[in-house]
């Protein structure tokens, strides 16, 4: 790859708003929060992030918004993953390496169906905030 | 322990802006077979008897998660430092900021692995909030002659529209992979 420069991030990045309003999603966002405490780290938390980064990049989802957060609560189900979208209710999932967060997309975000095997409750309410 | 250097850092930046800090530097340098990193924040600081608690790792200040009664944070940094041979260097003043430094010998049989660089840059600069963050990265090639690239969080974040959506991210990683790619 030839080095990118700012000027060209800038054109790229204008080149793919021009695409998205054309294909016009609408606004129905959808977030997806990975846990990236020291316990979500340990247990592979950014392998996680990064396929989901790159499938809704690949996959020109332009209504993903990747986003991370600390710790929720669930170390021992790291690494842990919500996902908040229009049509489903709002969903944690636990022990989501690489191979569950392409399910959760091919499933959850474009099948809306939920993983029924990873979803995890939250945890006790002195650590979860509402 | 985590991983990869990558992890560490990671986990120590995230430290830094839950520590309220609006500007971060970091600096990762590999040089002479020997890696070093330096974090520095304008957040909240500690005095010396936090810092000397948040050394041990059954300590946490329960801010964050009341009740809880382990710190893993830094005490991971150190136990990787110590398994190599390295060393670790924190100050910190409270209402100030905090300087980590740390520095290993990359070819140790105990030293982690880089793990990925461009994900963790991508990580460092998608913390939420307002902050500001210099990332400098340099590299010894081959004929011993140093590379080295800059990224800075408002220029990125303007030349993007903002770091939020995944196509804006996307795009960061082809941005910084490029860069990684020319100093490899």
């Amino acid at each position: 790859m030839a080095k990118m420069t700012l000027e060209s991030l800038r054109k790229l990045r204008v080149e793919q708003k021009e695409a998205i309003e054309r294909r016009d999603t609408g606004d129905k966002s959808i977030h997806i929060i990975v846990g990236m405490g020291t316990c979500g780290i340990a247990a592979g938390a950014k392998e996680a992030l990064n396929v989901f980064l790159g499938e809704a990049y690949t996959r020109k989802m332009t209504n993903v918004v990747v986003k991370q957060t600390g710790c929720m609560g669930l170390c021992h189900a790291e690494p842990t993953v919500e996902v908040k979208m229009d049509g489903m209710p709002d969903t944690l999932y636990g022990k989501v390496d690489a191979d569950v967060a392409k399910k959760i997309v091919e499933q959850h975000l474009l099948g809306g169906k939920l993983v029924n095997e990873h979803v995890f409750d939250y945890p006790a309410r002195d650590i979860h905030k509402e | 322990m985590h991983a990869s250097l990558a992890d560490i850092l990671s986990d120590l930046v995230q430290n830094s802006i839950e520590a309220g800090a609006t500007f971060v530097q970091v600096e990762l340098t590999e040089e002479d077979s020997q890696v070093f990193f330096r974090i520095q924040d304008n957040g909240c600081g500690m005095d010396e008897e936090t810092l000397r608690r948040a050394e041990d790792p059954f300590w946490s200040d329960g801010k964050k998660h009341p009740g809880r009664r382990v710190g893993l944070g830094i005490p991971f940094l150190r136990q990787t430092a110590e398994q190599c041979e390295g060393q670790v260097e924190i100050h910190s003043v409270l209402g100030k900021g905090t300087e980590v430094k740390a520095q290993w010998p990359q070819n140790h049989l105990d030293a982690p692995p880089l793990g990925d660089i461009v994900l963790l840059w991508v990580l460092c600069l998608t913390f939420e909030g307002g902050y500001g963050m210099n990332i400098r990265r340099t590299r010894q090639g081959g004929q011993g002659t140093s590379q080295s690239y800059a990224i800075d969080r408002v220029e990125v974040s303007e030349a993007l529209g903002g770091l939020d959506d995944a196509g804006a991210l996307g795009l960061l990683r082809e941005y910084i992979t490029s860069l990684e790619e020319e100093i490899g």
